[in-house]
């Protein structure tokens, strides 16, 4: 029979060919050019939803019967090093967050004194970019009146959180440390709080104690854990890896609306 | 009277747009469904409603040891089978889908994610290019819409013995293609876009209804996965029919344009 064999050569061929398409698509994908191509999707989802979300498009938030009770904790789970441990010990007693770069009046707060400033409870949502949900409820400070508090200088245009966790231990210098930053379109928004509670409870350490960013209608890496200082900035450029933010300096999107 | 000159007797069995919008079609889909899969490892389990019940998916894919070494398993609802190679572990590697189904081959959801929202991007803008030439143009009307004798019981029986006996009738389209691809171009497709943007925070945030639509963000991408897979189921019908009815006549047609088909008797022109 010659159609085995050429069956066989056909099937050779195939997988060959199949091979080379599938290396093909990997070096495509690692080119820098179509990186950056692929990369200008984002300006466009962007735009279009910000076509259609206004300042004051809430997330929908939840009942209480909606809570999660297996919440995911994901990215560190307890940061490294004596000076968070020593935080932790004293149950953050000594812990202050700072809020500076461009604005009027730098402040150093407390918990204590956060919990004296103008504070949300929210029962929202949290997306994480991998694709499961978990709905919690968070109570924390609204971002939007301590830079009110603090006053943004004209030339601030984005926010940046400093964090205590270091996410990855190989990488050089301050390029491992956690950070994030947001426009001030979502800085100011209502629901954008500085969270120190999360279902009724402190804040637990593998959620972001003491405090953690909780910027809805983002996904899940935009809600910085561990928030130690707040810079308001011009650009985000000269920070990290210049991309405004631990996830976004390793390829994923800065504006995390999709 | 026909008119032996009438210009719709010379158009081609499928217009400059059409063919166009079909093989743009063709590379978007593979992107999206390869990028899709790439996204999808990220988290290989399914589930219902707004959240996660991690402890219950109603679909996952696993790696779990056995014997020596590990196993890829594969559950759905109450039945788990074991999938290693192809599911839940394949090249020594814990992942949902293999490396050959997923873009880039290699593990990066970044990159996934790239590849698939450029590419929606262009699906959406081919896909409306078609819609709107589809309407102004009366393809719809006169090539997809059936007509009320194909819709008889008589009819479509006759037509799924055909098609059971591989009997294909030459006219531009029958009755059973026209019902499925009113149901993909107008059900499938568009659901794709809803179920995709009802994942969307940002979007979730602007219209709740493309969450609530579904019955939450988990049942959208739930759906979003069910309604990929139709697609492929659909992909590989269309290409079994293609194979069946004449592989080279079709392709053909769909690159040149091909041959005005032979009137239909009785049906106007």
């Amino acid at each position: 029979m010659t159609s085995i064999p050429r069956r066989g050569l056909l099937a050779g061929a195939g997988s060959a060919l199949l091979g080379l398409t599938l290396a093909g698509c990997d070096q495509v994908s690692r080119s820098p050019g179509v990186r950056a191509t692929l990369a200008r999707a984002e300006g466009l989802t962007m735009a279009a939803q910000r076509l259609i979300l206004s300042r004051t498009a809430l997330a929908r938030e939840f009942t209480p019967a909606d809570i999660s009770p297996d919440f995911r904790a994901n990215g560190s789970l307890r940061p490294a090093g004596t000076a968070y441990q020593t935080l932790v010990a004293s149950n953050f007693a000594d812990w202050r967050l700072e809020i500076g770069g461009l604005v009027e009046r730098p402040l150093s707060l407390s918990l204590a004194d956060l919990r004296t400033r103008p504070a949300r409870t929210q029962i929202t949502r949290h997306d994480c970019v991998e694709g499961w949900s978990s709905i919690g409820q968070w109570t924390g400070a609204r971002l939007s009146a301590l830079l009110e508090e603090a006053g943004l200088k004209p030339q601030a245009n984005y926010i940046v959180f400093h964090c205590a966790d270091r996410l990855d231990a190989f990488a050089e210098g301050d390029r491992g440390l956690y950070y994030e930053s947001i426009d001030l379109v979502d800085a100011f928004h209502e629901q954008t709080i500085l969270a120190y509670e999360m279902n009724g409870a402190d804040l637990p350490v593998k959620h972001g104690a003491p405090l953690r960013l909780r910027v809805e209608r983002q996904l899940g890496y935009k809600h910085a854990k561990y928030v130690m200082r707040i810079e308001a900035v011009e650009s985000f450029a000269h920070i990290g890896g210049g991309q405004g933010g631990f996830w976004e300096d390793r390829g994923y999107e800065w504006y995390a609306g999709i | 009277m026909d008119d032996p000159i009438n210009p719709a007797r010379l158009r081609p069995r499928h217009s400059l747009v059409v063919r166009l919008t079909h093989w743009v079609n063709v590379l978007v889909l593979l992107v999206l469904l390869g990028s899709g899969l790439q996204i999808f490892n990220a988290h290989p389990a399914l589930y219902w409603g707004h959240a996660s019940t991690f402890a219950e998916p109603w679909v996952a894919m696993t790696a779990e040891p056995k014997g020596q070494g590990l196993a890829g398993y594969t559950q759905v609802g109450g039945l788990k089978v074991e999938t290693t190679g192809l599911l839940g572990l394949s090249d020594g590697e814990r992942r949902g889908f293999p490396a050959w189904a997923t873009l880039p081959g290699y593990r990066s959801l970044a990159e996934g994610r790239r590849w698939h929202f450029f590419f929606a991007w262009l699906f959406v803008f081919n896909g409306l290019a078609y819609l709107a030439w589809g309407l102004a143009s009366g393809h719809f009307r006169r090539d997809i819409a059936p007509r009320r004798a194909e819709l008889s019981p008589r009819h479509l029986g006759r037509e799924i013995r055909d098609h059971l006996a591989l009997r294909f009738p030459h006219g531009r389209y029958n009755a059973l293609q026209k019902l499925v691809y009113l149901a993909v171009i107008f059900g499938l497709l568009p659901l794709m876009v809803l179920s995709g943007l009802g994942m969307s925070p940002g979007v979730n945030a602007a219209w709740p209804w493309t969450f609530e639509m579904f019955g939450g963000r988990q049942s959208a991408r739930t759906i979003h996965f069910l309604s990929a897979l139709a697609i492929v189921a659909f992909v590989l019908v269309h290409i079994a029919m293609v194979v069946a009815s004449g592989p080279l006549r079709q392709l053909r047609a769909m690159i040149t344009g091909g041959e005005p088909p032979p009137p239909v008797s009785g049906a106007p022109s």
